[in-house]
């Protein structure tokens, strides 16, 4: 191992990248505007949702409730009849329909609890349950309102206390800014290095490296500092200015902390890179390829959704790709502060498939030059 | 009078005026101005990159016209519809072997794709390949794919599908370059015998070989994008005063341009016989059933230049990369220095300088990076680099451009960076695989005293191959070698008299003769059956379904040779349909919490029992404190936890205010929404309870109740939610990918040309090509809808027909998707990033997946809204979930079918039918 061939080699890589402008655009852009954008687009728990009213009560007490449905939760409720409730709750129109019987108002005061229906479009799985909490909650108040003072309330006896940590106002910009860069890290770790050994080997330097005294390995670490490199210094670039800066997203551990797992990361996914180049032999086999390897390793890493939902069979074979215990790791660094100390199980667990990723990775390449 | 005579006296077939072309800063042409005589061989003479290929994509009509005119067959080239008039009476075939064919596509398909494209019918593609194939002695390896065809083979057949179409005005690039002599002989004949049965005809070519431009009827020298001369051989022999076209050649460069005015001698080797720099013995190289190199046995004295001749494909790069210990010979044994071969020995290839065909420098680095790179590699001492790199620099005679990048010089100058990266080390061995192929005859003169001075005066061993036979007649001895078999090693003049001739290429083709007589048939040498009468050559229809089809055909036959491609489509898509579909999941159940119970009642007990009882939450230990809590909480294991104060049930039974406390893991805000929601949810119903309990059901009683009905989905159960809208990302994603890549893929490698020299619209070529991607597509949506239905057990409740209506609509507007991409970027690697960043996200933050897009904000809701996906995903829902018919799902079809024809036109609008 000649650790000047892997620097001088690395140097090259970094002057390749530097005349793609094609490259350093999208590089620049799935680090800043991307994140941006994608996390900034990403609506609140609740936001927006379309609610149509069927008001056959007419009272005031129908009419309050209608206009207690307000921005940035609903979108300001459509009046409607019964007969067009169905055909807009089946072209997705609405997602909730709300319909408040006749005499509604006078049941209530006369305690006759009248019963009101609340039609969900439960296609819509990310309003559906939290909506329909709100709505219940928000026609409770009304009803408590107008009849305040008509009946004695029975008190609560016990209060919940609920206090949300690490983002207690829930904001969903910090989750999506974070996760934005994490996806960012995996993908573009994937792209450079194996698309970049995919051209090589297409343009024929790769043999011609081979005839001069430099081994597989050293190509191979080569790429993966250099490329690695690259990645860190964009993901560091964009936490620090991006994130923190732009954004306003407090983080609330050690940046250096969450820096040294996500090199132990690019180790990981950049000899993943290497690999799938070797196995795909032509560009659009390889296009093919990430396709297949990207989608399940971002969907199924527990980034956008918790792994405790998934089946336990998923569960268990994610644990053996990096992005699991990346995003497992990132999630307790950058939002709840966690320390070596808590962390050090992903870091070894990274380590030992990086380790594993580069040995498998090592042997196809030799192979593939051949 | 005969035919030839006319044909003089006609109006030139082709001329340009004032022709100027740049690319980028680099000049290719300057105010050319020329007419090319009609019903002639017509030779296009100069160095590599002085603007022959040029001036030959020019008068094809392949490339945009930026300065000045061209007039062919009697009209303007800027003109599109002269352009389109004329197209089928010019036949162009590119440089480099078989640029234009289709490497997967068998020989006959080849030939049928370029006859449909013509508009032939089957018969008469049936005819006239029939007639090519058997003049051209190709009949046996009608079925062979062009990939494995030798390289003149695939030169003979790139002639084939030029000449399909009866053309009237041949333009040729360099056709024979990297072809042996035999195949080389075999191409001018067929040539010849053609024009002589087709006396219109006009033939345009560039070529590198002075030897074959001095058979041609009228010739055009080239230099620096000027033309320099022009006239018959005699003409320009006599003009210049030269016995050879290749002194007459130089004798009309520029003085500067000369080089070395004396002709190259290299004085004759002498060395000791015994000690050999290079041994082979008995060299194989086998892939699969395919023998490429075939007992290969040679021995190179120190400080020879032995040469190594033979065509394209006929294994000497094999043998060159077997000694360098690229590849492992099957058998035998290949030694440097008494040292057998070994890729791991890093000492040997110190010793060892490598030029390999590929242009294999870097690109991306300077003329001096490439230099100090290699030399760095060869761990040379970093005081000494410098030095080195400028001798280099010097002696190479670099030194004007040591800041250029490789890919603007011209090639000879290349060639010689290639060399001088080669020799950074000083090595004593140097192995040359075709080092001067496609370089001027100035610069090969050039290249050829540096090797002497090399191998005479630093006693280093050259092993290079060639095509050149006066470059082998250099050499000290030479091996000519054929279909992995070495025919004859000895010197050049040995060779030349053992068969009785005086050139040494007439020799070759005796031995190459003889070596085939034994394998392969050799061409019949009838000619091709004469053109078909009433070959009426019209201006082609605006619209041809069998050009159209033509362009399916070959994306189909393609699909289906690349089998990994297709598997990757279908299988993907199931398979990515799968991981989807279950990872993405907004049920939030089985979420760990733990308690920290102060009070240890049974009412306390009570409390959490309630919540580790529902499906959502799973407890863990019990926590003992806050560190605890915070410990397990930071580390991700638990994502809620209960505080239950001390007194609690005691204040409860008295009736004083007591709250229960829980924190949650307010990370993903997605997720602790739900969480909140659950946890209000419990602590109401444990109160009610409890209530109840004490003091009867009427105490609870509400003033109203609210019956929610989940619609559609009465389990609200993520699956079904989701499943149906992944169909639509998959199904934008995969046929997205294929239609650019197949674009960009042609764009890369050259096949392109096709589309810009044959009667092919825009729209038979996008819209031909498309139609395998949809079937491919629509197989794809039967298959997942299968899946979503058997696997995943989604209702379907909706409309079959109409689903397939819709997706067929949604079909055509992804892969029309996929071509407008295609049509921005050149390359595959930025064409590949570039759809994954254009449909992914989109696909599954905007589209509606999980999100409304009502609920989306700014820039996502726009992209949403006309974003074709978003109204498949309303389809797919509504088809499986909300029982739609065929009337529910017309609006968001319409709404979709809106982007196919505004995605087609622009991409249509973009795609230039000229190269720039």
């Amino acid at each position: 191992m000649n650790f000047k061939n892997i620097w001088n080699l690395g140097i090259k890589e970094l002057r390749g990248l530097l005349r793609d402008p094609v490259m350093l655009i999208l590089i620049a852009y799935s680090f800043s505007l991307s994140i941006w954008t994608s996390s900034n687009s990403a609506p609140e728990a609740l936001a927006k949702a379309t609610i149509s009213i069927v008001d056959e009560d007419r009272s005031h007490l129908s009419s309050r409730i209608a206009s207690a449905f307000y921005l940035p939760y609903f979108l300001p409720p459509n009046m409607i009849t019964t007969d067009e409730m169905d055909a807009r709750m089946d072209a997705g129109t609405d997602t909730f329909a709300l319909t408040i019987p006749p005499d509604f108002a006078r049941d209530v005061l006369a305690g006759k609890a009248p019963a009101m229906q609340l039609n969900v479009d439960a296609t819509r799985m990310s309003q559906a349950f939290t909506g329909s909490g709100y709505i219940q909650q928000i026609v409770n108040a009304e009803v408590a309102e107008y009849v305040a003072g008509q009946r004695a309330e029975a008190a609560l006896p016990v209060g919940l206390a609920l206090r949300a940590r690490y983002n207690p106002s829930l904001d969903p910009v910090w989750f999506g800014a974070i996760t934005s860069v994490m996806q960012s890290i995996t993908m573009l770790s994937l792209v450079l290095t194996g698309a970049a050994l995919i051209r090589e080997k297409e343009h024929g330097t790769v043999e011609h490296l081979l005839v001069m005294p430099v081994s597989a390995g050293e190509i191979m670490l080569s790429k993966i500092w250099s490329m690695g490199g690259v990645v860190l210094l964009a993901s560091a670039f964009s936490l620090v200015v991006v994130v923190q800066g732009v954004m306003a997203v407090p983080i609330a551990g050690s940046l250096p902390l969450f820096l040294a797992g996500a090199v132990l990361m690019l180790f990981a996914m950049t000899a993943m890179g290497v690999y799938m180049a070797t196995v795909a032999g032509t560009m659009p086999q390889f296009a093919l390829l990430m396709m297949l390897v990207l989608l399940p390793l971002q969907v199924l890493s527990g980034a956008l959704t918790p792994r405790e939902s998934m089946p336990e069979i998923i569960q268990t074979l994610m644990l053996a790709a990096p992005n699991t215990h990346f995003v497992m790791m990132s999630q307790s660094i950058l939002f709840r502060g966690a320390g070596i100390a808590t962390v050090w199980p992903q870091f070894l667990a990274l380590a030992l498939i990086g380790t594993v990723l580069f040995t498998l990775a090592l042997r196809r390449f030799r192979t593939f030059l051949r | 009078m005969t035919a030839q005579q006319i044909a003089g006296d006609r109006a030139p077939v082709a001329g340009v005026r004032a022709l100027t072309l740049r690319y980028g800063d680099v000049t290719a042409l300057e105010d050319v101005t020329l007419d090319i005589p009609a019903g002639r061989m017509v030779g296009l003479i100069g160095p590599d990159g002085v603007g022959k290929s040029s001036l030959l994509s020019l008068l094809a009509g392949a490339r945009v016209i930026q300065d000045g005119d061209v007039h062919v067959l009697g009209g303007d080239m800027r003109d599109a519809a002269h352009r389109r008039r004329v197209g089928p009476r010019i036949a162009y075939m590119p440089q480099g072997l078989g640029r234009n064919l289709y490497p997967t596509l068998s020989v006959q398909e080849n030939l049928d794709f370029f006859g449909s494209l013509f508009g032939h019918d089957k018969a008469e593609r049936a005819r006239r390949s029939d007639d090519l194939l058997g003049a051209t002695g190709m009949l046996p390896f009608r079925d062979r794919p062009a990939a494995k065809l030798s390289g003149g083979m695939k030169q003979k057949l790139g002639l084939c599908c030029a000449l399909i179409h009866d053309p009237d005005f041949l333009i040729l690039d360099e056709p024979t370059t990297g072809v042996d002599p035999l195949a080389r002989r075999q191409f001018w004949d067929l040539i010849a015998r053609i024009s002589r049965d087709r006396p219109q005809m006009s033939v345009i070519t560039a070529t590198a070989y002075m030897e074959e431009a001095a058979g041609f009827d009228w010739l055009v020298a080239m230099n620096a994008g000027r033309v320099l001369a022009t006239g018959t051989p005699a003409e320009l022999l006599d003009q210049t005063g030269a016995g050879t076209l290749d002194d007459a050649f130089i004798a009309l460069l520029p003085q500067e341009d000369r080089g070395a005015d004396s002709a190259l001698v290299i004085p004759p080797w002498q060395g000791r016989d015994d000690d050999f720099a290079i041994e082979a013995e008995g060299l194989t190289m086998r892939f699969g059933d395919f023998t490429a190199v075939d007992t290969v046995s040679f021995r190179i004295r120190r400080g020879e230049i032995f040469g190594f001749l033979g065509s394209n494909g006929c294994g000497k790069t094999t043998t060159m990369k077997m000694l360098t210990g690229l590849l492992e010979p099957s058998e035998g044994r290949a030694k440097l220095f008494g040292h057998e071969v070994d890729a791991r020995n890093l000492a040997v290839r110190r010793r060892v300088g490598f030029m390999s065909q590929a242009f294999s420098l870097y690109s991306e680095l300077t003329v001096r990076q490439n230099l100090e790179l290699h030399a760095r590699l060869f761990s040379m001492e970093e005081g000494a680099i410098p030095a080195r790199v400028q001798a280099m620099i010097d002696r190479f005679g670099l030194s004007d451009v040591t800041h250029a990048m490789p890919e603007a010089l011209p090639l000879g100058m290349r060639q010689r960076l290639s060399l001088a990266v080669a020799m950074i080390h000083g090595p004593e061995i140097l192995i040359l695989d075709e080092p001067t192929s496609g370089v001027d005859p100035v610069a090969r003169n050039g290249f050829w005293r540096i090797l002497a001075e090399l191998s005479r005066d630093d006693g280093v061993t050259i092993f290079v191959s060639t095509h050149f036979m006066n470059e082998a007649e250099w050499c000290d001895r030479i091996s000519l070698m054929h279909a992995g078999k070495v025919l004859v090693s000895d010197t050049a003049q040995a060779i030349a008299e053992s068969k009785g001739h005086d050139t040494l290429e007439d020799a070759f083709v005796d031995y190459l003769e003889e070596a085939i007589g034994e394998g392969e048939p050799a061409p019949q040498s009838q000619a091709p059956a004469p053109a078909p009468t009433g070959n009426a050559q019209g201006t082609p229809a605006r619209f041809s379904l069998r050009r159209l089809l033509s362009y399916s055909q070959l994306e189909y036959l393609q699909l289906r040779r690349d089998p990994i491609r297709l598997a990757m489509a279908l299988i993907g898509s199931l398979l990515l349909m799968i991981v989807i579909g279950y990872g993405i999941n907004m049920d939030v159940e089985d979420l760990s919490f733990a308690a920290l119970d102060r009070d240890h009642t049974t009412t306390s007990r009570d409390y959490i029992e309630n919540i580790a009882g529902s499906r959502y939450f799973i407890e863990q230990p019990p926590l003992s404190g806050y560190d605890d809590l915070d410990a397990q909480m930071r580390a991700g294991r638990i994502s809620l936890a209960i505080e239950i104060p001390p007194g609690f049930a005691s204040d409860i039974a008295r009736g004083r205010d007591v709250a229960v406390g829980a924190w949650y893991d307010g990370a993903a805000p997605q997720r602790a929404t739900t969480v909140q929601g659950y946890v209000q949810g419990m602590h109401g119903d444990w109160i009610r309870r409890h209530m109840r309990e004490a003091f009867g059901a009427a105490a609870i009683a509400g003033d109203f109740e609210l019956v929610t009905r989940y619609r559609y989905n009465p389990d609200v159960r993520s699956v079904i939610a989701i499943v149906p809208a992944v169909i639509p990302i998959l199904l934008l994603i995969i046929p997205a990918m294929l239609t650019t890549l197949s674009v960009a893929r042609e764009r890369e490698l050259g096949s392109i040309i096709n589309f810009y020299v044959t009667p092919v619209t825009r729209f038979e070529f996008l819209i031909g090509k498309q139609l395998p991607y949809i079937a491919i597509g629509m197989l794809n949506f039967f298959l997942m809808l299968a899946m979503a239905r058997l696997l995943f057990g989604v209702p379907f409740n909706g409309s079959l027909a109409g689903f397939t209506l819709a997706a067929l609509v949604y079909v055509t507007a992804t892969t029309a998707l996929g071509f407008l991409v295609s049509v921005f970027i050149a390359s595959q690697v930025a064409a590949l990033f570039a759809t994954a960043l254009l449909t992914l996200i989109p696909a599954i933050s905007y589209s509606g997946l999980i999100d409304p897009v009502a609920s989306l904000a700014g820039f996502g809701q726009v992209i949403g809204t006309i974003y074709p996906t978003t109204w498949f995903v309303t389809v797919a829902r509504g088809a499986f979930l909300k029982a739609f018919g065929l009337a529910e799902m017309i609006p968001p079809m319409l709404a979709m079918g809106l982007a196919v024809p505004v995605i087609l036109i622009a991409a249509m609008y973009f795609l230039k039918k000229q190269a720039r």
